[in-house]
Protein backbone atom coordinates (compact mmCIF):
# COMPACT_ATOMS: atom_id res chain seq x y z
CA UNK A 1 0.00 0.00 0.00
CA UNK A 2 1.50 3.75 -1.04
CA UNK A 3 -0.05 5.29 1.89
CA UNK A 4 2.36 3.03 4.37
CA UNK A 5 5.12 4.84 2.71
CA UNK A 6 3.50 8.34 2.86
CA UNK A 7 2.84 7.56 6.43
CA UNK A 8 6.14 5.74 7.20
CA UNK A 9 8.22 8.82 5.75
CA UNK A 10 5.36 11.28 7.25
CA UNK A 11 6.21 9.63 10.94
CA UNK A 12 10.02 9.71 10.37
CA UNK A 13 9.90 13.57 9.64
CA UNK A 14 7.66 13.94 12.69
CA UNK A 15 9.69 12.32 15.03
CA UNK A 16 12.91 13.77 13.78
CA UNK A 17 11.39 17.55 13.95
CA UNK A 18 10.38 16.33 17.81
CA UNK A 19 13.25 14.50 18.59
CA UNK A 20 15.24 18.00 17.04
CA UNK A 21 13.23 20.02 19.04
CA UNK A 22 13.93 18.38 22.21
CA UNK A 23 17.54 18.59 21.45
CA UNK A 24 17.34 22.32 21.20
CA UNK A 25 15.71 22.58 24.58
CA UNK A 26 17.93 20.77 26.30
CA UNK A 27 20.75 22.55 24.85
CA UNK A 28 19.15 25.69 25.94
CA UNK A 29 19.07 27.17 21.89
CA UNK A 30 15.77 28.14 20.55
CA UNK A 31 16.21 26.24 17.57
CA UNK A 32 15.49 22.67 15.94
CA UNK A 33 18.99 20.71 16.24
CA UNK A 34 19.85 18.38 13.10
CA UNK A 35 16.06 17.35 13.21
CA UNK A 36 15.73 16.29 9.78
CA UNK A 37 19.34 14.58 10.10
CA UNK A 38 17.70 12.79 12.95
CA UNK A 39 14.76 11.91 10.72
CA UNK A 40 16.65 10.69 7.97
CA UNK A 41 18.75 8.33 9.98
CA UNK A 42 15.64 6.52 11.27
CA UNK A 43 13.93 6.52 7.51
CA UNK A 44 17.21 4.61 6.77
CA UNK A 45 17.79 2.52 9.32
CA UNK A 46 13.61 1.38 9.34
CA UNK A 47 14.52 0.55 5.68
CA UNK A 48 17.38 -1.87 6.43
CA UNK A 49 14.96 -4.03 8.70
CA UNK A 50 12.35 -3.58 6.28
CA UNK A 51 14.40 -5.30 4.00
CA UNK A 52 15.36 -7.62 6.28
CA UNK A 53 12.28 -8.85 7.35
CA UNK A 54 10.80 -8.92 3.70
CA UNK A 55 8.13 -6.51 3.93
CA UNK A 56 9.50 -3.94 1.98
CA UNK A 57 7.24 -4.15 -0.48
CA UNK A 58 6.70 -1.96 -4.04
CA UNK A 59 3.82 -0.20 -2.84
CA UNK A 60 6.11 1.10 0.46
CA UNK A 61 8.87 2.18 -1.94
CA UNK A 62 6.44 3.95 -4.16
CA UNK A 63 5.01 6.09 -1.18
CA UNK A 64 8.28 7.29 -0.59
CA UNK A 65 10.32 7.34 -3.50
CA UNK A 66 7.74 9.41 -5.26
CA UNK A 67 8.34 12.13 -2.73
CA UNK A 68 11.80 12.10 -3.13
CA UNK A 69 11.34 12.65 -7.00
CA UNK A 70 9.01 15.85 -6.00
CA UNK A 71 12.20 16.88 -4.56
CA UNK A 72 13.64 18.87 -7.17
CA UNK A 73 10.57 20.84 -7.92
CA UNK A 74 9.84 21.85 -4.43
CA UNK A 75 13.43 22.87 -4.64
CA UNK A 76 12.20 25.36 -7.56
CA UNK A 77 9.67 26.66 -5.51
CA UNK A 78 11.51 27.79 -3.00
CA UNK A 79 13.64 29.45 -5.25
CA UNK A 80 11.04 30.88 -6.05
CA UNK A 81 10.12 32.63 -2.90
CA UNK A 82 13.78 33.63 -1.91
CA UNK A 83 13.92 37.19 -0.95
CA UNK A 84 15.73 37.86 -3.95
CA UNK A 85 15.06 42.02 -4.09
CA UNK A 86 16.09 42.26 -0.52
CA UNK A 87 19.17 40.85 -0.85
CA UNK A 88 20.44 42.54 -4.12
CA UNK A 89 19.87 45.84 -2.43
CA UNK A 90 21.17 45.36 1.11
CA UNK A 91 24.19 46.86 0.26
CA UNK A 92 28.46 46.18 -0.73
CA UNK A 93 28.62 44.76 2.82
CA UNK A 94 26.07 42.04 2.53
CA UNK A 95 27.54 40.92 -1.00
CA UNK A 96 31.13 41.13 -0.03
CA UNK A 97 30.57 38.96 2.91
CA UNK A 98 28.33 36.30 1.07
CA UNK A 99 30.56 36.21 -2.11
CA UNK A 100 33.60 36.17 0.06
CA UNK A 101 32.44 33.02 2.11
CA UNK A 102 31.08 31.22 -0.75
CA UNK A 103 34.05 31.11 -2.70
CA UNK A 104 36.35 30.31 0.17
CA UNK A 105 34.24 27.56 1.06
CA UNK A 106 33.99 26.44 -2.61
CA UNK A 107 37.51 26.10 -2.40
CA UNK A 108 37.52 24.41 0.58
CA UNK A 109 35.64 21.25 -0.70
CA UNK A 110 37.29 21.39 -3.98
CA UNK A 111 40.88 20.70 -1.82
CA UNK A 112 39.07 18.22 0.72
CA UNK A 113 38.02 16.39 -2.29
CA UNK A 114 41.71 16.16 -3.53
CA UNK A 115 43.22 15.30 -0.23
CA UNK A 116 41.72 12.08 0.72
CA UNK A 117 42.37 9.88 -2.37
CA UNK A 118 40.26 8.65 -4.94
CA UNK A 119 36.41 7.62 -3.93
CA UNK A 120 33.87 5.62 -6.17
CA UNK A 121 31.66 8.28 -7.59
CA UNK A 122 27.98 8.10 -8.31
CA UNK A 123 28.21 7.03 -11.93
CA UNK A 124 30.38 4.35 -11.05
CA UNK A 125 28.61 2.99 -7.90
CA UNK A 126 25.34 2.57 -10.34
CA UNK A 127 27.41 0.85 -12.52
CA UNK A 128 28.96 -1.52 -9.85
CA UNK A 129 24.93 -2.06 -8.79
CA UNK A 130 24.27 -3.11 -12.42
CA UNK A 131 27.15 -5.06 -12.48
CA UNK A 132 26.12 -6.87 -9.67
CA UNK A 133 22.26 -7.74 -10.90
CA UNK A 134 21.10 -5.17 -8.29
CA UNK A 135 19.02 -1.98 -8.83
CA UNK A 136 20.52 1.07 -8.77
CA UNK A 137 20.22 2.55 -4.86
CA UNK A 138 19.56 5.95 -6.84
CA UNK A 139 17.18 7.58 -8.83
CA UNK A 140 18.10 8.56 -12.59
CA UNK A 141 20.57 11.28 -12.50
CA UNK A 142 18.03 13.80 -13.79
CA UNK B 1 -1.18 25.13 -4.69
CA UNK B 2 -2.53 23.00 -7.66
CA UNK B 3 -1.35 26.32 -9.63
CA UNK B 4 2.15 26.04 -8.08
CA UNK B 5 2.17 22.32 -9.15
CA UNK B 6 1.15 23.47 -12.84
CA UNK B 7 3.26 26.46 -12.77
CA UNK B 8 6.87 24.71 -11.80
CA UNK B 9 5.94 21.71 -14.19
CA UNK B 10 6.10 24.37 -16.21
CA UNK B 11 9.19 26.40 -15.27
CA UNK B 12 10.85 22.78 -15.45
CA UNK B 13 9.49 21.77 -18.86
CA UNK B 14 10.61 24.74 -20.16
CA UNK B 15 13.70 24.42 -18.41
CA UNK B 16 14.60 21.39 -19.69
CA UNK B 17 14.15 22.16 -23.67
CA UNK B 18 16.15 25.62 -22.99
CA UNK B 19 18.86 23.25 -21.86
CA UNK B 20 18.71 20.75 -24.76
CA UNK B 21 18.53 23.48 -27.33
CA UNK B 22 20.35 26.19 -25.84
CA UNK B 23 23.09 24.99 -23.77
CA UNK B 24 23.16 21.55 -25.63
CA UNK B 25 22.44 20.06 -22.50
CA UNK B 26 25.66 21.35 -20.75
CA UNK B 27 23.92 22.84 -18.35
CA UNK B 28 21.64 21.13 -16.02
CA UNK B 29 17.95 21.44 -16.51
CA UNK B 30 17.57 21.33 -13.07
CA UNK B 31 20.43 24.08 -12.83
CA UNK B 32 18.31 26.32 -15.31
CA UNK B 33 15.08 25.52 -13.21
CA UNK B 34 16.45 27.13 -10.29
CA UNK B 35 18.13 30.10 -11.68
CA UNK B 36 14.60 30.55 -13.43
CA UNK B 37 12.83 29.90 -9.77
CA UNK B 38 15.59 33.03 -8.42
CA UNK B 39 14.68 35.14 -11.08
CA UNK B 40 10.82 34.82 -10.76
CA UNK B 41 11.54 35.66 -7.10
CA UNK B 42 13.26 39.07 -7.96
CA UNK B 43 9.94 39.76 -10.23
CA UNK B 44 7.62 38.59 -7.61
CA UNK B 45 9.48 41.03 -5.18
CA UNK B 46 10.08 43.81 -7.60
CA UNK B 47 6.40 43.83 -8.38
CA UNK B 48 4.55 43.31 -5.06
CA UNK B 49 7.31 45.02 -2.46
CA UNK B 50 7.43 41.95 -0.49
CA UNK B 51 9.63 39.82 0.88
CA UNK B 52 8.75 36.00 -0.20
CA UNK B 53 9.29 36.69 -4.09
CA UNK B 54 6.68 34.98 -6.08
CA UNK B 55 4.61 33.63 -3.17
CA UNK B 56 3.47 37.26 -2.58
CA UNK B 57 1.50 37.63 -5.75
CA UNK B 58 -1.94 36.13 -3.84
CA UNK B 59 -2.62 34.03 -6.97
CA UNK B 60 0.50 32.32 -6.91
CA UNK B 61 0.31 31.46 -2.89
CA UNK B 62 0.39 28.10 -3.03
CA UNK B 63 4.42 28.43 -4.20
CA UNK B 64 5.15 29.61 -0.59
CA UNK B 65 3.35 26.20 0.76
CA UNK B 66 4.81 23.88 -1.81
CA UNK B 67 8.31 25.39 -1.41
CA UNK B 68 7.93 25.87 2.47
CA UNK B 69 9.65 23.93 5.16
CA UNK B 70 7.26 21.53 5.65
CA UNK B 71 7.29 20.06 2.00
CA UNK B 72 11.13 20.58 2.06
CA UNK B 73 11.89 18.79 4.78
CA UNK B 74 9.71 16.23 3.79
CA UNK B 75 11.29 15.94 0.57
CA UNK B 76 14.64 15.58 2.15
CA UNK B 77 14.01 12.58 4.90
CA UNK B 78 12.28 10.75 1.65
CA UNK B 79 15.79 11.18 -0.48
CA UNK B 80 17.04 9.17 2.78
CA UNK B 81 15.74 6.39 1.32
CA UNK B 82 18.49 6.67 -1.61
CA UNK B 83 21.84 6.74 0.95
CA UNK B 84 24.09 3.84 0.58
CA UNK B 85 24.92 3.53 4.98
CA UNK B 86 28.21 2.27 4.35
CA UNK B 87 29.10 5.04 2.12
CA UNK B 88 27.93 7.69 4.58
CA UNK B 89 29.41 6.19 7.42
CA UNK B 90 33.10 5.63 5.41
CA UNK B 91 32.48 9.84 4.57
CA UNK B 92 31.52 10.48 8.33
CA UNK B 93 34.50 11.78 9.32
CA UNK B 94 35.40 14.12 6.20
CA UNK B 95 31.32 15.24 6.69
CA UNK B 96 32.58 16.43 10.49
CA UNK B 97 35.24 17.94 9.16
CA UNK B 98 33.13 19.71 6.81
CA UNK B 99 30.69 20.93 9.84
CA UNK B 100 33.56 21.88 11.62
CA UNK B 101 35.81 24.05 8.71
CA UNK B 102 31.65 24.98 8.07
CA UNK B 103 31.35 27.09 11.03
CA UNK B 104 34.43 28.56 11.47
CA UNK B 105 34.82 29.58 8.11
CA UNK B 106 32.43 31.71 7.04
CA UNK B 107 32.27 33.22 10.47
CA UNK B 108 35.86 34.33 10.58
CA UNK B 109 34.62 35.73 7.08
CA UNK B 110 32.20 37.42 8.40
CA UNK B 111 32.91 39.09 11.43
CA UNK B 112 36.45 40.54 8.87
CA UNK B 113 34.26 41.78 6.91
CA UNK B 114 32.00 43.90 9.55
CA UNK B 115 35.51 44.77 10.96
CA UNK B 116 36.30 46.11 7.62
CA UNK B 117 33.13 48.01 7.98
CA UNK B 118 33.31 50.16 11.26
CA UNK B 119 31.86 47.57 13.60
CA UNK B 120 33.50 46.99 16.43
CA UNK B 121 31.34 45.78 19.08
CA UNK B 122 31.60 42.15 20.28
CA UNK B 123 27.83 41.33 19.52
CA UNK B 124 27.58 43.09 16.40
CA UNK B 125 30.76 41.09 15.17
CA UNK B 126 29.14 38.03 16.40
CA UNK B 127 25.83 38.17 14.42
CA UNK B 128 27.28 39.62 10.91
CA UNK B 129 29.55 36.54 11.22
CA UNK B 130 26.69 34.06 12.36
CA UNK B 131 24.88 35.24 9.33
CA UNK B 132 27.76 34.04 7.42
CA UNK B 133 27.09 30.63 8.46
CA UNK B 134 23.14 30.49 7.84
CA UNK B 135 20.06 33.03 7.61
CA UNK B 136 18.77 31.37 10.74
CA UNK B 137 22.06 30.76 12.74
CA UNK B 138 22.17 34.81 12.58
CA UNK B 139 18.71 35.84 13.81
CA UNK B 140 19.11 33.56 16.41
CA UNK B 141 22.81 34.57 17.71
CA UNK B 142 21.31 38.03 17.15
CA UNK B 143 18.67 37.27 19.42
CA UNK B 144 20.23 35.70 21.91
CA UNK B 145 22.93 38.12 22.08
CA UNK B 146 20.59 41.32 22.01
CA UNK B 147 21.75 42.80 18.73
CA UNK B 148 20.13 45.59 17.23
CA UNK B 149 17.49 45.47 14.49
CA UNK B 150 19.76 46.68 11.55
CA UNK B 151 22.74 44.19 12.48
CA UNK B 152 19.81 41.61 12.49
CA UNK B 153 18.66 42.40 8.79
CA UNK B 154 22.20 42.46 7.46
CA UNK B 155 23.24 39.24 9.16
CA UNK B 156 19.62 37.58 7.46
CA UNK B 157 20.81 39.36 4.37
CA UNK B 158 24.09 37.83 3.81
CA UNK B 159 22.74 34.12 4.79
CA UNK B 160 20.54 34.79 2.31
CA UNK B 161 22.51 36.19 -0.54
CA UNK B 162 24.79 33.05 0.68
CA UNK B 163 22.03 30.49 -0.08
CA UNK B 164 21.53 32.24 -3.13
CA UNK B 165 24.45 31.87 -4.39
CA UNK B 166 24.89 28.47 -3.52
CA UNK B 167 22.51 27.37 -5.23
CA UNK B 168 23.24 28.91 -8.34
CA UNK B 169 27.06 28.46 -8.67
CA UNK B 170 27.23 24.88 -7.32
CA UNK B 171 26.11 23.28 -10.96
CA UNK B 172 29.23 25.21 -12.78
CA UNK B 173 31.71 24.70 -10.21
CA UNK B 174 30.88 20.90 -9.61
CA UNK B 175 33.61 19.60 -11.95
CA UNK B 176 36.10 21.89 -10.10
CA UNK B 177 35.10 20.78 -6.52
CA UNK B 178 35.00 16.92 -7.74
CA UNK B 179 31.25 16.47 -6.11
CA UNK B 180 30.52 13.54 -8.53
CA UNK B 181 30.86 11.15 -5.11
CA UNK B 182 29.17 11.03 -1.85
CA UNK B 183 31.78 11.93 0.43
CA UNK B 184 32.87 15.02 -1.43
CA UNK B 185 28.86 15.94 -1.20
CA UNK B 186 28.89 15.46 2.49
CA UNK B 187 31.71 17.35 2.70
CA UNK B 188 30.20 20.50 1.08
CA UNK B 189 26.83 19.96 2.82
CA UNK B 190 28.31 20.34 6.44
CA UNK B 191 30.84 22.99 4.64
CA UNK B 192 28.28 25.08 2.76
CA UNK B 193 25.72 24.46 5.75
CA UNK B 194 22.98 26.63 4.13
CA UNK B 195 20.46 23.71 4.06
CA UNK B 196 18.67 25.48 1.11
CA UNK B 197 21.36 26.44 -0.61
CA UNK B 198 22.43 23.10 -0.88
CA UNK B 199 19.67 21.01 -1.63
CA UNK B 200 19.18 23.50 -4.41
CA UNK B 201 22.40 23.48 -5.47
CA UNK B 202 23.11 19.89 -5.58
CA UNK B 203 19.45 19.15 -7.12
CA UNK B 204 20.60 21.29 -9.80
CA UNK B 205 23.94 19.09 -10.19
CA UNK B 206 23.34 15.53 -9.53
CA UNK B 207 19.86 15.03 -7.54
CA UNK B 208 21.67 11.30 -6.61
CA UNK B 209 23.96 13.64 -4.34
CA UNK B 210 21.21 15.26 -2.44
CA UNK B 211 20.72 13.05 0.51
CA UNK B 212 24.60 12.70 1.38
CA UNK B 213 24.75 16.86 1.36
CA UNK B 214 21.14 17.35 3.11
CA UNK B 215 22.53 14.96 5.88
CA UNK B 216 25.31 16.58 7.04
CA UNK B 217 23.99 20.57 5.94
CA UNK B 218 20.95 19.78 8.69
CA UNK B 219 23.11 19.52 11.30
CA UNK B 220 25.08 22.88 10.39
CA UNK B 221 22.61 24.91 11.83
CA UNK B 222 21.83 23.84 14.79
CA UNK B 223 25.44 23.78 15.59
CA UNK B 224 26.03 27.10 14.49
CA UNK B 225 22.77 27.97 16.66
CA UNK B 226 24.50 25.87 19.51
CA UNK B 227 28.05 27.48 19.07
CA UNK B 228 26.86 31.46 17.83
CA UNK B 229 26.30 33.17 21.00
CA UNK B 230 28.18 30.80 23.03
CA UNK B 231 31.76 30.01 22.15
CA UNK B 232 32.34 31.49 19.15
CA UNK B 233 30.93 35.46 20.97
CA UNK B 234 33.38 34.20 23.87
CA UNK B 235 36.15 34.04 21.46
CA UNK B 236 35.06 37.40 19.58
CA UNK B 237 34.79 38.92 22.84
CA UNK B 238 38.63 38.23 24.36
CA UNK B 239 39.30 40.11 21.01
CA UNK B 240 37.67 43.16 21.04
CA UNK B 241 37.97 42.95 24.81
CA UNK B 242 34.16 45.09 24.94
Amino acid sequence: MVIYGVALLAACTLVGALLGDMLGVALGIDANVGGVGIAMVLLIAIRLVLIRQGLLKEGVTFGIAFWGALYIPIVVAMAATQNVVGAMKAGPMVAIAAVCTVAACFGVVALLGRLGGPVETMDEMDARQRREGLPPITGPAG
Amino acid sequence: MLTAFALVGLVMGLSAVASRYLTFGRIHGSAIAVLAGLMLAWLGGTMTGGTHGLADIPMLSGIGIMGGAMLRDFGIVATAFEVDMAKAKAAGLYGALGLLIGLVLPFTIGVLVAAAYGYTDAISLTTIGAGAITYIVGPVTGAALGANSEVMAIAIAIGVLKAILVMAGTPFLAKVMKLDNSRSAMVFGGLMATTSGVSGGLAATDRRLIPYGALTATFSTGLGCLFGPSVLFLIVRAITGE
